[in-house]
């Protein structure tokens, strides 16, 4: 950083002025959210949403969990999906990544060209939908939620961007014991790797936990559908919540329904985990996104 | 004896069999679901049905063309994107620079809580982002409309008046994305040496004027290498945002439908394939030309940062 003064002149309060208004910007809608899911409904209907609710109450979680089946169902797919997907495209991802990081593989270029073309073109939703629905069949089931990303090309790229680091001496001391490629991969590269696997990682269940658009396009059943597909089916509709809810809880007077705190309390509930380990995760993903700033 | 290129291949693939078996599964997934999807193209010039297949469906020439260029959607969903797209790079790069070099004369440490701060929204989904701008929006409860209403100005229908989107687009973009965006500038900036800043100090410029001398010049190739990208992407859209901040509003399509929601739209709701296909051979194709130019602008300035 430049000069270091720590004095705290004009300028310097003008800063963090800008930066506690955007700040705020970035933080507020999100805790207008929280508050409204621990509102009742008839405070919220009398005087609109507001920052600090003025009965406090869980009524709203009460209510989802009353009869929690759609909802424990679509963490099931989602958790499934996001654990299973990410432990197979890891794996994947850094055999191709690892691969095309060797200096001395003939076939480095063309196939790292192969990999990296296919972010300048393809061949958009419309072909790739009917791959997936027709000629694949996935639809409807949870290969359809985990298949398509498993190689995504960008953390290929990440991925490589990390291994090119490992000092080629390495392999070859281990090759000359008479370790074969495979060997060399499972013994000596993925244990050295372990910061890159854990952030590359992170970045694929980002992915997992946040998609929306497999469940979209291929998922019409009810038992497989993923969390935040759930959510916008509940924006879209509040019936299906209303419906899902009543099905299996006969007791419940449906004229009570705390429609907009309810609403707010399923977006906490399916970003909760994301909430949580924010935080944790943060760092992680401050250093993969400037490697591959850097590198890709 | 003269050993051919043929020969040579099979070697090198004979010695390089285990790097080949590592990479394999990958290359599968991107041969099946990127490389095999290119040849669904021919679909646009078909008139697809579902039991034909891509190959038995009969051809129609560019009667799914001409059935979108002659359509009013082609200039207002072509417009859309792009002016929407340019709105976004214009204000995120501004945004993310002035943070950026902000953020680096306060310093690491006095900047931590900010940055996790701005950085927040960009771990949500935009499902999730939705709900979060349905609370602000709401016609009745909405916290906009409260506000607007205690400065005794009317309530705003904002699910139903298309002119306001194009800001409301903006902001919701800037809201998820300038955390992410300033965080590579920012990257940028903390490779400077040092010493032009002491020798500047030295010589008696203030630190405005090391600002505008020093530190936005050497962030300048970074600035036209992004912005450039950017340009080169700006065909595609970021689906979430136009499809569910906009609630899936029909009245707000003039401003917010894009190249993107379109050709969703198309594919499951009317279920024209054919046309479906049409467009996104034109986004494609478009988008590659885009992407192509735009690298040779960029070769030409510094060749180091061309992409390839």
């Amino acid at each position: 950083m430049p000069t270091t003064s720590s004095k705290l002149s004009a300028g310097r309060l003008a800063a963090h002025l800008v930066f506690i208004l955007f700040s705020a910007f970035c933080v507020l809608p999100f805790l207008y959210v929280i508050s409204i899911s621990f509102s009742s409904e008839r405070d919220v209907a009398l005087e609109g949403f507001k920052l600090i609710p003025k009965n406090v109450t869980l009524f709203a979680y009460k209510y989802l969990f009353a009869s929690p089946t759609s909802l424990l169902q679509a963490y099931g797919v989602t958790i499934l999906v996001t654990v299973a997907g990410t432990a197979l495209s890891l794996l994947l991802t850094a055999k191709l990544a690892y691969a095309l990081s060797r200096k001395d593989f003939r076939f480095k270029n063309l196939l790292s060209f192969l990999v990296f073309f296919t972010l300048l073109f393809n061949g958009g939703l419309v072909p790739w939908y009917i791959m997936i629905t027709k000629y694949l069949q996935l639809n409807d089931t949870l290969l359809a939620l985990i298949l398509p990303y498993v190689i995504l090309p960008w953390h290929v790229l990440l991925m490589k961007g990390f291994l090119t680091d490992i000092p080629p001496e390495l392999i070859e001391s281990a090759k000359i014991d008479g370790a074969g490629e495979w060997n060399v991969f499972y013994t000596i590269i993925l244990p050295i790797s372990k910061p890159a696997l854990a952030t590359v990682g992170l970045f694929i269940a980002f992915v997992y936990w946040n998609d929306w658009w497999l469940g979209m396009l291929f998922i019409d059943k009810g038992s497989l559908t993923p969390l935040q597909y759930l959510l916008y089916r509940i924006m879209n509709n509040i019936t299906y919540l209303t419906s899902a809810v009543r099905a299996g809880n006969v007791s419940i007077d449906t004229s009570q329904f705390p429609n907009e705190s309810a609403r707010m309390a399923m977006a906490i509930l399916a970003c909760g985990p994301m909430l949580l380990a924010f935080p944790f995760f943060q760092k992680y993903f401050i250093k993969g996104l400037t490697v591959g700033a850097v590198k890709g | 004896m003269e050993t051919t290129y043929w020969q040579r291949l099979t070697k090198d693939i004979n010695k390089h069999k285990g790097l080949m078996a590592l990479a394999f599964p990958g290359l599968l997934f991107i041969l099946v679901f990127y490389y095999l999807p290119i040849f669904g193209l021919v679909l646009a010039f078909k008139n697809y049905n579902y039991s034909d297949g891509i190959l038995g469906s009969p051809w129609s020439g560019f009667d799914n063309f001409k059935f979108f260029f002659t359509s009013d959607a082609a200039y207002q969903v072509t417009r859309n994107t792009i002016l929407l797209n340019l709105c976004f790079i214009i204000l995120s790069t501004i945004f993310s620079v002035v943070f950026a070099i902000l953020m680096f004369e306060l310093g690491r440490k006095s900047v931590k809580v900010y940055q996790t701060a701005m950085f927040f929204p960009y771990f949500l989904s935009w499902v999730v982002v939705s709900y979060v701008t349905y609370a602000l929006l709401n016609p009745e409860m909405g916290v906009v409309n409260m506000l607007l209403e205690s400065f005794g100005m009317e309530a705003i229908n904002f699910y139903f008046e298309p002119k306001y989107w194009p800001f409301i687009l903006s902001f919701a973009y800037l809201w998820k994305s300038v955390g992410y965006a300033l965080l590579i500038y920012y990257t940028g900036l903390m490779g400077i040496d040092r010493t032009y800043y002491e020798a500047a100090a030295i010589d008696g410029a203030t630190r405005l004027q090391q600002v505008w001398k020093i530190t936005l010049p050497l962030l300048t190739p970074l600035i036209t290498l992004l912005t450039l990208l950017s340009i080169g992407k700006i065909f595609y859209s970021d689906f979430g945002l136009f499809y569910f901040i906009p609630a899936n509003s029909g009245a707000l399509y003039g401003t917010t439908e894009v190249i993107d929601t379109y050709v969703f739209r198309a594919l499951r709701i009317s279920g024209d394939i054919g046309m479906a296909s049409a467009v996104g051979l034109y986004q494609s194709l478009v988008g590659f030309v885009l992407v192509l130019t735009v690298n040779a602008i960029v070769r030409k300035i510094n060749k180091d940062n061309a992409i390839f």
